[in-house]
């Protein structure tokens, strides 16, 4: 009896969880098979037509598992030194990570936009010092800027910048929670610090590694402003599809869906491997 | 008989000026079993781990066979450590655990190359490691899925699959409950024993220490206090100290009047101590099972008591003698209340010279210290423990 009426509590919830989440999907999964007005009714044409964007796809998950990539590379490095560092230490560079995001998304992104541009800081900075002259007298070019803003480049920029916290944080917090005694168990069996970084940090640090690569990967694939600002519209990616179907001028909420859909499906396959290949790799490590 | 392995010459370690060892001169045998014993705070996990080579003393030197070895890292050192709470490496199973080490490449001094053994070696290694702990069956276990007793099978495995020369041991059976500790007090020293290792082992449990140890070292206060077999810790206290921790103790201030002939409430006793100075004020300990109890008309001392606890084979009563409680231990009962005598005989007393630790203990009024301290409420307990704590956790 006590059971049921503490259940009662997770009513709100699970109404919640039902409009919000479950609706939305079986909308967006009836959507997808659905023909456009006039014809109505049910149809595979939205998933048939998604051939033409496969370069959509194939550019937003590259983009995103090179952004994954950068972030983990840079990431690691700062959760391992921070973690090994002393509280007040921790502290400051938690809040150095922290601050840029609680400044709005969009400011900073358009702080990029104003370093990166034809006439950036960044160009001015360079042909300030004379690189564009050097380079030019070198190669006989005729450069005045480099072009950064509307390159993959700037794109993956954009995705690492905004991201990259979301790859630290999980990371440093399983770090700083290893048991001291375990590192100096495996220095006391033989291991020197490259052995104990990699048969046992790097090992229990595998789950911080797997959240954090999901945390910056899925914002990353299904992003559509870092890569509209920052791609300077030549990068479009499924984001950006996506929105101009359900409000861009190619209105067409149908394939929209079916594009969703589709995308929704990848990521958790992506997912799921990932982890089975986190597991296998724990598991490789016992053989 | 046996040659010296491992020697601290003058070893003193302090954090931030707080001084946790003070001076210490130690050397352990090649196959001796040696425990290092004192209360918590004492400097004898950090011995330990100057040893284990996590922390360089601050003065003086750690030789190993001869060689000094100060700044030789733990992970080059003959040496290997069965850690407080196990610290068995999770992600990886039983077999995986024990096998660390021999998976690591070590150097061959001849060739001074890295040479890997194989898995068939490994493989071997484990198993017969594995049946000398008695854990044979259990090398694809999760360690998280093993009793506290196996884990520290596991952790004791993984040290000496090694093969190391000295096995250094921190409060191994801390967690484990008595029974379980008991038995694995005897398998330690069988397999000490069998395998020919020296072993360093770390307690606060003095029972412990007595029954396992070739040699016993208590420590207090960052010091050495006494160096022996376990019969002589327990038969010749050095000091109030000792005595106090090694057993129950009765420590009653006396005056050697003559070689042979103690004075305590006044009156003189036979005993066996010999070398003191005429009059020399002296701390005369007691054990509570040397005292006979006789009818008040034939005591020796005369004395009321005043609390009676059945423990099994015997009864521990506490005796007021003119206001110091004494604890004897006997299979008579003697009721609360009752004026009893009582008998000593001159082997039964223990002659040490007076020490900073003269009047802190040996008077039952209570048990421990301790429980005088949790009813004062400006006395923090953890304060001290913790900050030493702390210190060792910087390192």
């Amino acid at each position: 009896m006590k059971k049921n009426k503490l259940s009662l509590f997770s009513i709100p919830y699970v109404i919640w969880m039902a409009l919000f989440v479950v609706a939305p999907i079986i909308m967006v999964v009836i959507y997808a098979f659905t023909a456009a007005p006039p014809d109505g009714g049910f149809t595979l044409d939205n998933f048939a037509r998604m051939g033409s964007y496969a370069v959509v796809f194939a550019r937003s998950f590259k983009l995103a598992l090179i952004a994954t990539l950068v972030c983990l590379l840079i990431g690691y490095p700062v959760a391992y030194f921070m973690a090994k560092e002393g509280p007040s230490f921790q502290r400051v560079a938690m809040m150095i990570i922290m601050l840029p995001m609680w400044m709005n998304f969009l400011l900073r992104t358009y702080s990029w936009m104003a370093i990166l541009e034809k006439n950036g800081f960044l160009n001015q900075f360079f042909s300030a010092i004379g690189l564009f002259n050097l380079i030019n007298s070198i190669f006989g070019t005729d450069i005045t800027y480099f072009k950064m803003i509307g390159t993959s480049g700037a794109v993956v920029l954009g995705m690492v910048y905004n991201y990259l916290p979301f790859m630290i944080l999980p990371i440093y917090s399983v770090i700083i929670k290893l048991d001291h005694s375990l590192l100096e168990a495996a220095r006391d069996l033989g291991a020197n610090s490259a052995a104990v970084f990699r048969r046992v940090i790097f090992p229990l640090s595998l789950p911080g590694i797997l959240s954090g690569v999901t945390m910056v990967f899925v914002p990353s694939v299904s992003t559509f402003a870092i890569s509209r600002m920052m791609g300077g519209g030549t990068q479009m990616m499924l984001g950006d599809l996506i929105e101009l179907q359900f409000l861009g001028g190619a209105y067409n909420p149908y394939l929209g869906s079916a594009i969703a859909l589709v995308m929704m499906i990848i990521v958790v396959i992506c997912m799921y491997v990932m982890n089975r290949f986190g597991e296998g790799e724990e598991e490789a490590m016992l053989l | 008989m046996s040659k010296e392995l491992i020697r601290l010459s003058n070893c003193t370690m302090a954090f931030d000026g707080d001084v946790v060892l003070d001076n210490i001169n130690l050397y352990i045998n090649d196959q001796e079993f040696l425990t290092l014993l004192g209360p918590s705070g004492c400097g004898k996990t950090t011995t330990l781990r100057i040893i284990g080579g996590f922390q360089t003393p601050t003065k003086g030197d750690v030789f190993f066979d001869g060689v000094r070895i100060n700044d030789v890292p733990p992970h080059k050192r003959a040496i290997n450590t069965v850690f407080q709470r196990y610290a068995l490496f999770p992600h990886l199973n039983v077999f995986e655990n024990i096998a660390f080490g021999l998976r690591i490449p070590k150097v061959d001094p001849e060739t001074k190359r890295k040479v890997k053994l194989s898995e068939e070696e490994i493989h071997e290694r484990v198993m017969e490691m594995l049946h000398v702990v008695n854990l044979n069956g259990f090398e694809k276990r999760s360690v998280s899925s093993l009793s506290g007793g196996q884990q520290q099978r596991v952790a004791i495995a993984r040290a000496l699959v090694n093969r190391p020369k000295v096995l250094l041991l921190d409060e191994p059976l801390g967690a484990l409950d008595l029974r379980l500790r008991k038995d694995m007090q005897n398998e330690l020293k069988r397999i000490q024993q069998a395998m020919g290792i020296t072993f360093i082992y770390v307690t606060h449990d003095q029972e412990e220490a007595l029954s396992m140890s070739d040699t016993v070292v208590v420590m207090d206060e960052g010091k050495i206090q006494q160096i022996g077999t376990p019969e002589d810790i327990y038969n010749e206290p050095k000091n109030a100290f000792v005595a106090d921790f090694i057993g129950e103790s009765n420590i009653i201030d006396g005056i050697m009047r003559a070689d042979g002939v103690v004075e305590i409430f006044n009156r003189r006793f036979q005993c066996l101590d010999k070398g003191f100075e005429k009059d020399e004020p002296v701390d005369v300990v007691i054990r509570p099972e040397d005292v006979d109890i006789v009818d008040e008309a034939a005591g020796q001392l005369k004395g009321t008591v005043t609390n009676v606890t059945f423990k099994g084979m015997h009864y521990d009563i506490i005796v007021d003698f003119y206001g110091f409680k004494w604890l004897i231990q006997t299979t008579d009962f003697c009721p609360e209340g009752s004026h009893i005598g009582i008998k000593i005989d001159p082997d039964g007393f223990h002659v040490m010279k007076k020490s900073q630790y003269s009047g802190m203990f040996g008077d039952y009024s209570s048990y421990s210290e301790e429980y005088d301290e949790i009813g004062d409420a400006t006395y923090d307990p953890e304060q001290e423990e913790d900050s030493r704590e702390a210190l060792d956790e910087e390192e």
